[in-house]
This record gives C-alpha cells, structure tokens and sequence, in this order.
C-alpha cells in the first residue's frame, strides 16, 4: 500500500525544490536587500513592499516555471553588465562598443525586435516543414527576444536616471515603453502555454500580434523619434504606475494571446493547417485559459487604476474615455465567459468573438489616445 | 440573467456613444457643431452628460435590483451545491456518468476504505460515506466546491460596486430637481448672490466640486458643474491657499504642482497646513482636496504701448492686471484692454518639422481690445524673442473669432535683442518729414543720379512719393496703387523696381534710426539685408494687426491661482470593497475547479466503482479523470 501510495501522492511545491531553486530565491532577495540597503531613502513604504514583492514574486515564478528563472537571471547579469559599462556616463551608449551594438537599452531593444521578427519567421517555416528541430530554433529566438527586451528595458531604467535623478522612472510610461512591454508579456505568456502544452505550431500566429507590436515600435522611433526617455508628467508619479501599468499588459497580452489562438482555431475548423495545428478542442482550451488570465489582470488593473485616480484624479471612476473603453473591454469578455461558461457555449462563435474582442482591447489601449482625448492621455501619436 | 445581459448592452452603447461626442463641453459648442435641431434633440436625450443623465442612471439602479434578484434565486442553490458531497447518488445514476470506470478488488472493505479515503485525501478531496440500499459503501468526495463562492462573490461585488456608485451619483440631485426643490444657476452672477435654491448645503453627503483659490486668498465654497450652470456647494470649513509653485524639469516640462493649503475651521484648534500635490490629496471632514489644476491669480504686468502708426518711438506705460480691465487712448476711438491670461512658461515645439523637442519660450499674456461699439481683437504676446529659423523675432498673435487661428506679427530684433530698433526704424519709415532726407542719402549713392540735378530732383520726388504710399499701408498699399495706375504689361518691372527703392531706402532709414539713438551702423551685409526684409514685413504687416497699440510687456509680478478639487465621496469605501469581492471571486469562478468522485464498493468488496463529474467539462478535467482512472486501478488491485 505505500509504494502505491507514493505514486500517487502529489508533491507540494516546496516539497519539490531542489538546491538551485534556493539559491535562485536567495539571490533575488539578496538583491532586493542590496538594492534596499543602497536606496532605501529615496523609496517610499509602498515601494519597499513592491521591490520585496517583486522578489517574492520572481522566486515563486521561478520556482513553478524553472525556464523563468534562467531568463530573470540571465536579465540580471547581462543588465548588470550593461549598467557597469555605462559607468554613469549615458554618452557611453554610443562609444562603448558593447553597448553601442548589443546592451544599450536602444540596442537591446533593437535586437528584440530583429529578433521577434525572426522567430515569427522561423515559427512559420517550422510549421511548414513540420520540424521539431526548426521549432525548437523558434522557441530559443523567441527566448532571446525577451531576454533582450527585459535588458533593454532594465538599463532604459538605469539611464532615465543617468539624464537627471529627478527624470528617472521605470520604463512603462509612454506608449514606446509599454508597446516593448506588450511584446514581451505576451511573448511570455505564449512562452509558458508553449512548454505547458508542449507545442510549437502556435508560435507563428501569436507572434504575428508580437510582430505588429514590433512594427509600431519601428515606425514610432524612426519616423516619430519618439523612443526617447521623456520626465514623467505630474499625475504619473505615483507608486500605482508600477503595478496598474503592468497588470494592465498582462491583460491586454492575454487577450492577444486569446485572438491569435482563435484565428488558429478558425483556420484550423475549415481545414486550414489543420493536420499541423493541435486539435480544436486543445487550441478551444488554450483561448479559454488565456480569457481567463487576461480577465483576472484587465479586473485588478483596472481597479487599481480606479484606485489611483481616486488620488490622482479626484475620483475612483470619472467616465473618462480610458476608463469607459476599459468598462466596455471588461463588459465584453465578462459576457465571453458567461457564455461558456454558464452556458456552456463552445466552437468558432467564441473563437470569433475572442478575435474581434482584440479590435475592441485594440481600440481601447490604442485608439482612445489616438482618437478620444481625456485625462489618461499619457501616450499619444 | 438574459435581462441583465441586455441591460449590460445598452450601457456599453450608451459608453462608447459618451466617449464619442465630448461630454460637459460649453453649450454653445454642441450648437456649432450640430446644428440647433440635432442640439435640441441630443440635449433632451441627455447626451451631453450620459453618465448622468435619468435613463442612464436607471440602467444602472435595474442592474443593481436584476442582479439582486438573481443573487437572491440562485444564491441557496449555490451554497448547497458547495455544501452538499452528493452522498445521494443512486447507483444507476452513476452508471449513467460519461466518466466512469469499474475495477475488480480483492483486499477487505476496511482495507479498501482506508486505501481510497487515502487516495482522496492525498488530491485534496473531503469525502462523506454512506451505505446504499443494496449494501454497498458509497464514497462521496468532492474538492474546488468553494469555486461556488465566485458566483456569490462576483454578484454580490457588481450589486455593491454600483450601489457605491449610485451613493457617489447625482441621483439625489436629480429627485430635488426634479421635485423643483433644486435648481442649476446658469448665470456668470458672484457667489454671494447665488440663490439657495442653487446651493447645496454641507450636509450633502456626496459631491465633486472645484475652487480656483487665487495665492493669498481663501473661501469657504465651491463650484460642482452641471450641464450648462452651476451650483454652489458650501463647505464646513475655510480653505485658504498661501502658495502655489509649479517646478519644472531641466527640459521645461512641468514636474509638479503644489499648493499650501491652510484649512481652517472653527472646530480645530490649530489650522492644519499642509501642501497638497498631484498624486498627495488632503482629506479632511471627509472632504478631499485634489490639486487639479492651476490657472493666473491676477498677475500684475507692467507694458510699453507702443502706437505703430505715429512718427515718434516714445512708448507710453501701461499698467494692469489680469482679470481686469484697462484703457487705450480717448474719446470715440478708445478701446477697452481686457487681460485675460498670463502664462508665464510656454512649452512650445518650434522645430519646422515638428520633430524636434519642445522648449520653454518663455511667458506669453492674453488680452482682448474691445471698441465702443463692444467688437473685440484676441491678442497674444510673447514677451520674449522666440527663434525661427535661426533668427529671433518678437512674436504677437491677433485673431477676431476663437475659432480663427491666430495670426502672428513677426518683429525682427535689433544688435541688443530689443525691440526698440524695429520700434525707431518704422517710426523714422511712418515720419514724412524724414522722406527727404532719406531720397538724399539714396541719390547720394547713386552714380547716374547725382550728375544731373533735374533727374535727381525727379529722383527724390518718386522716393518721397514711394515712402508716402508705404506708410500708408505697406507693401499691399503699394500693390493696390500699382494697380490702379500702371499699365498690366509694366506692373512687374515696376513693382521691382519699388521694392528694391524700398529696401535701400529701408537701409537709410534704419541707419538714420540708428544714428539717431547713437548705435553702431548696419553694414551692408547679408545678415542686414535679412534684417531689413524681416523688418519691412513686419511693417507691412502691422497694417493687418487691427489695432495701432502693440503692448510690450515689460514686467510682470506673477500670481497664481490653484484650481482644486472637493470630492466627497461616502461610496468609495463600498467600491473598493466590491472590488475586492470581484476579485476574489473571479478567481475563485476561474482557478478552482469544482470536482467530484464517488466510489461505491460493492457489498462483497469484490468490486469498486468509480465516477467522476465536473461542472465545467475541460480537458484539464479529462486529463485528471484519466490520472486518476489509471492510479485508482493501482490502488485497488
């Protein structure tokens, strides 16, 4: 009876860790103690708990899915580097060889981006050629991508800070900054489903959303130089930001994810690639879990940003624009899981609707700064 | 349900159609934009201010009573469902499960209870026993039935989140106005004289009202905006700003805006100071006090007029004040100068492209010069030189509607950055008397026209003559007597002809301006030439200024006024708290997955069967279904 029952015994995630999770834990706060020690004055109690949080956070990520925590260190020390080789000098950005053509945050986001674009690529061809090994190459892009976004954003953080302490912040307040964060959430996401599932046909269709993000990123530094580190406007210097913007990403991430999940699934229902794509009901479960996930983040972001136009605005909710297009993306996918879930509604409908879903979260994260004027017009074109 | 999703639509749709067409804007720009019919119509509909407008709001108070009323049927449902372990399912019922497998046993009953409660446990599900009619054990086990707690939560979350809105709505507003025991004032009357039936009392529970606090002063009411009027809010206590700063960033850009505030109140020992700033409300009494936006206290300003059409460049002083009213010149032809704004940094992108960075040019007043008959010309002045291509021009801006554009004399600096070149060249270019002078020092010049005395004196007759016309009304002046007097064919060899005699005679007359004032001449250069062009414009363009008194500022004494926000807002506290609720219960709707297992052991504990059930149906449930199947077969043989 007990052989049979430690077959069956479920480990609990402590129970699982090995040494390496340890020391990984034991790392990222040693660092979130370095960094307290080292800057504690200038941090508020809020951000104390965030830099604590975000090391408990990045140990638990770690520790469920192991591939994370290779990229949050690998993010660490490539970062570090970077930063040592600026030695507080920003026009080094530009005369260091190493930062001038690989880890300067523009640099790095360049390789991001050159990057994505590849594996887009190398996604497809693999699906064509039903490769394991091309899709294998198309991961391990799409992998180096994110590390080189993570680093580009990282040291964008250090050199706010080399241009003037008092302009520095964290690189997500300008639509330049989060569109990097929006490749790099929703290439995770897709990342995780990828190992989770143990596939790689979905590759291609979500990098395609990926792709168009980086297109943008392309036309707004070279034709609108708008990849500079601007100061940060009165009303966004606020604590809030550091967790309002980023929920919000995962949200709208997810929610991509879900599109380009539905657009596979609507190909693959009329016998498009249906042979090289995973089977309905898998791709079906994938779109409701990616739903799922971007329900739950679009709900806290976007009450903490009720919250915090509670302080910054004078009031919790204001009809704003921003938030109107926000109640109507919630109201959208609320009524998307009702469906399914109270009324069990399955199929190409949903699928449809998860795709147009997207013109709709489009609409509100793009189209309400480009067309609707309010008070979050934080990012316009 | 089908009810409350239907009403969900019609609220999304109202939404959008409020983030559309621009609410609360002034009145008067619905009527320009739709025309009066449309206006009447959409003003009726409320669409100015959908979020509170009466049907809107009774969506909303529907919502609240539909979801309600489906918390109230469902509710009982849900918590049996997340109590009850199922323990009386039938064994046919079982049998009639789509997942379901049968294993021969061969160890004890006791052994086998001990090892599949074991089993249950070991995944986290609670379990009940009962024996069956025919004598065989039934195993009722079920895990994730609190997921059930999301459909509560979620319900309960939407009916409190609104009711919270509602406490923070004008919905009490809109009964007393309704009963006509309230009524918005809609006249610019001072506050004093606003009539109680437009005040609300401090005992109203919830509201959003401004205050625009000019430095140094205080009030003790505030502003809440609806529609095309106001009402007056009182508060119960006195706020008072000592100070307003705004601080800017190396590049310009505004970093912050501050306001120390003293609130002082009968009912306090001390008055509490505090400085408020965006992001750092106050709230006291319930009250709290947002910094929202700034705008000129009354800054006093200290200008030079100048009178661009007289032959002298003796400026006279000015003095004013914005929000106040001054005078220019007398009689019929006085007008009345109204100082509407003063800015004292403008953030500007000057680039041609538009590409390049904004930067500060420096603090810009707004005023109005209204004549007798009450037409009035907006002008905007930049008090400092701003760069154009390279070249730095005094900037003023003069539109006769808001909705023009305005329009922009340029007036080149002189060698001390300064106006008073321009200032001297066009009043020695506006003096007759100069003229022939000016005709001298040309001919003087000139080889072929200072031999003959007869062709010089014709020479400096047309000279004279030219300038006359000039100065009456520029180069568009010039045009129009070209026009009338000069045959077609000639016109353009004519008119090159006076522009070139214009700009030579510019040159004289800058240089005598110049010597006059004791300046180091211009020299005959490109950069003088670019001088005198921009110069002669500038003098061109004066005559289409509207008016013949440029106001230079030359001093200013800044006072700011803080705009604030007072919110009072009794639902917060019930939002955030349905906020939480929310949260929770997606979460617990969408990451904990109601299962259940019964395993019934026949009566001669030969045999076990094993049924499982989901209410969600998903393939994480059939993986776990086939899991289990298979260690369940483990265990049992």
């Amino acid at each position: 009876m007990n052989n049979s029952s430690l077959e069956y015994q479920q480990k609990t995630l402590l129970q699982g860790l090995n040494w390496q999770d340890w020391l990984y834990a034991a790392i990222m706060f040693g660092g979130a103690i370095f960094a307290y020690d080292k800057y504690a004055h200038y941090m508020d109690i809020y951000e104390t708990v965030f830099l604590f949080g975000a090391a408990a956070l990045s140990s638990y990520l770690g520790w469920r899915w192991k591939a994370l925590s290779k990229l949050v260190l690998g993010v660490g020390v490539i970062s570090l580097v970077s930063i040592s080789l600026y030695n507080g000098s920003q026009a080094r950005a530009t005369q260091e060889f190493l930062l001038k053509f690989l880890i300067s945050s523009q640099s790095a986001i360049m390789w991001m981006n050159v990057l994505f674009v590849l594996a887009m690529v190398t996604y497809w061809f693999a699906l064509y050629k039903r490769s394991d090994f091309t899709g294998k190459v198309a991961s391990a892009l799409t992998w180096s991508a994110v590390l080189f976004g993570f680093v580009g954003l990282m040291v964008r953080w250090y050199e706010s800070y080399l241009i003037a302490p008092d302009v520095g912040h964290i690189p997500i307040s300008n639509l330049y900054e989060v569109f990097v964060l929006f490749c790099l959430i929703t290439a995770l996401l897709y990342l995780h489903y990828e190992q989770k599932l143990n596939t790689r046909q979905l590759g291609g269709f979500v990098l395609l959303v990926i792709n168009a993000a980086v297109g943008f990123i392309l036309w707004y530094t070279f034709d609108r130089q708008a990849n500079g580190i601007q100061p940060l406007v009165p009303a966004l210097q606020s604590y809030w930001m550091k967790i309002h913007v980023p929920a919000n990403f995962i949200g709208y991430g997810s929610f991509s994810l879900a599109a380009m999940v539905a657009s596979a699934y609507l190909l693959s229902s009329k016998g498009v690639l249906t042979s090289r794509l995973p089977s309905l009901d898998v791709l079906d479960d994938l779109m409701y879990k990616a739903i799922a996930v971007g329900f739950a983040f679009f709900t806290i972001a976007t009450i903490l940003g009720a919250m915090w136009a509670a302080e910054a605005w004078g009031g919790y909710w204001s009809w704003d624009p921003k938030e109107t297009w926000a109640l109507i993306v919630w109201l959208n996918y609320a009524a998307w899981l009702h469906l399914r879930m109270v009324k069990g509604l399955r199929g190409p409908m949903l699928a449809w609707w998860a795709l147009i879903g997207l013109i709709v979260t489009t609409f509100a994260f793009l189209g309400v700064n480009m067309f609707l004027s309010g008070l979050h017009s934080y990012g316009t074109l | 349900m089908r009810f409350a999703v239907s009403l969900l639509s019609v609220l999304g749709i109202a939404s959008v159609v409020g983030t559309v067409l621009k609410q609360n804007e002034p009145y008067e720009n619905y009527i320009i934009k739709f025309g009066q019919f449309w206006f009447g119509l959409f003003e009726h509909l409320g669409l100015y201010d959908v979020y509170h407008s009466g049907w809107f709001l009774l969506i909303l108070l529907f919502l609240v009573v539909s979801t309600s009323l489906c918390i109230y049927r469902n509710s009982p449902l849900m918590l049996k469902e997340w109590r009850t372990f199922k323990e009386h399912a039938t064994e046919k019922s079982l049998k009639a499960f789509s997942h379901q497998e049968t294993y021969p046993a061969s160890s004890g009953l006791e052994d086998l209870k001990k090892q599949l409660t074991h089993f249950l446990t070991a995944k986290g599900f609670q379990y009940k026993f009962r024996t069956q009619a025919d004598g065989s054990e039934l195993i009722a086990a079920k895990a994730g039935t609190h997921q059930r707690w999301g459909y509560i939560f979620t319900h309960v979350a939407m009916v409190i989140i609104l009711f919270g809105g509602l406490l923070d709505g004008n919905l009490p507003f809109k009964v007393q106005e309704m009963l006509g025991y309230k009524r918005i004032e809609t006249l610019d009357i001072p506050e004093s004289q606003v009539p109680a039936v437009s005040r609300l009392s401090i005992s109203n529970p919830s509201f959003r009202a401004n205050m625009t606090l000019p430095e140094g002063t205080s009030d003790n009411v505030a502003f809440v905006r609806v529609r095309d009027g106001y009402l007056v809010q009182e508060l119960p206590f006195r706020v008072a700003l000592k100070d307003f700063r705004i601080e800017h960033y190396a590049t310009g850009q505004p970093k912050s805006f501050e306001s120390d505030l003293v609130i002082i109140d009968p009912d306090l020992k001390e008055p509490i100071t505090k400085t408020i700033s965006v992001n750092h409300p106050l709230t006291y009494k319930g009250i709290a006090i947002y910094q929202s936006d700034f705008q000129d206290g009354g800054t006093k300003l200290n200008f030079k007029v100048w009178n661009l059409f007289k032959p002298n460049a003796e400026p006279q002083a000015l003095n004013g004040a914005i929000f106040q009213k001054g005078v220019l010149g007398e009689g019929e032809s006085a007008l009345k100068v109204e100082y509407n704004d003063f800015r004292k940094f403008n953030i500007i992108n000057m680039s041609p492209d538009g590409k390049g960075k904004p930067h500060n040019v420096g603090p810009n007043i707004t005023y109005k010069l209204r004549d007798n008959r009450g037409q009035a010309i907006e002008y905007v002045t930049y008090m400092q030189p701003m760069q154009i291509d390279g070249r730095h021009y005094f900037l003023s801006g003069m539109r006769e509607t808001v909705s023009d554009d305005f329009k922009y004399l340029r007036i080149p600096v002189d060698s001390d950055f300064s106006l008073n070149g321009f200032m001297s060249f066009r009043a020695t270019m506006m003096d007759a008397t100069k003229y022939p002078e000016i005709a001298d020092k040309i001919a003087a010049n000139s080889l072929d026209v200072k031999k003959d005395p007869a062709i010089k004196k014709q020479f400096k007759d047309s000279v004279v003559q030219l300038l006359n016309v000039f100065a009456q009304g520029g180069y568009s002046h010039v045009a129009q007597i070209i026009e009338k007097s000069v045959p077609e064919k000639e016109r353009e060899t004519v008119a090159r002809t006076y522009i070139k005699m214009i700009s030579v005679a510019a040159y004289e007359a800058y240089n005598m301006s110049l010597a006059a004032n004791h300046k180091p001449l211009l020299a005959a250069s490109a950069d003088t030439e670019t001088l005198l062009r921009d110069s002669l414009n500038a003098f061109s363009d004066m005559f289409f200024y509207g008016t013949p008194y440029y106001l230079q500022l030359e001093q200013f004494e800044h006072k700011e006024a803080s705009g604030l926000q007072l919110t009072k807002s009794p639902g917060q506290k019930w939002v955030y708290l349905g906020s939480v609720l929310l949260v929770l219960g997606i979460f617990a709707m969408m990451y904990i997955r109601e299962r259940r297992i019964w395993l019934t052991i026949k009566p001669d504990a030969k045999q076990v069967h094993f049924a499982m059930a989901s209410n969600r149906k998903n393939l994480d449930f059939e993986k776990e279904f086939n899991l289990y199947r298979e260690q369940l077969r483990n265990v049992i043989s």
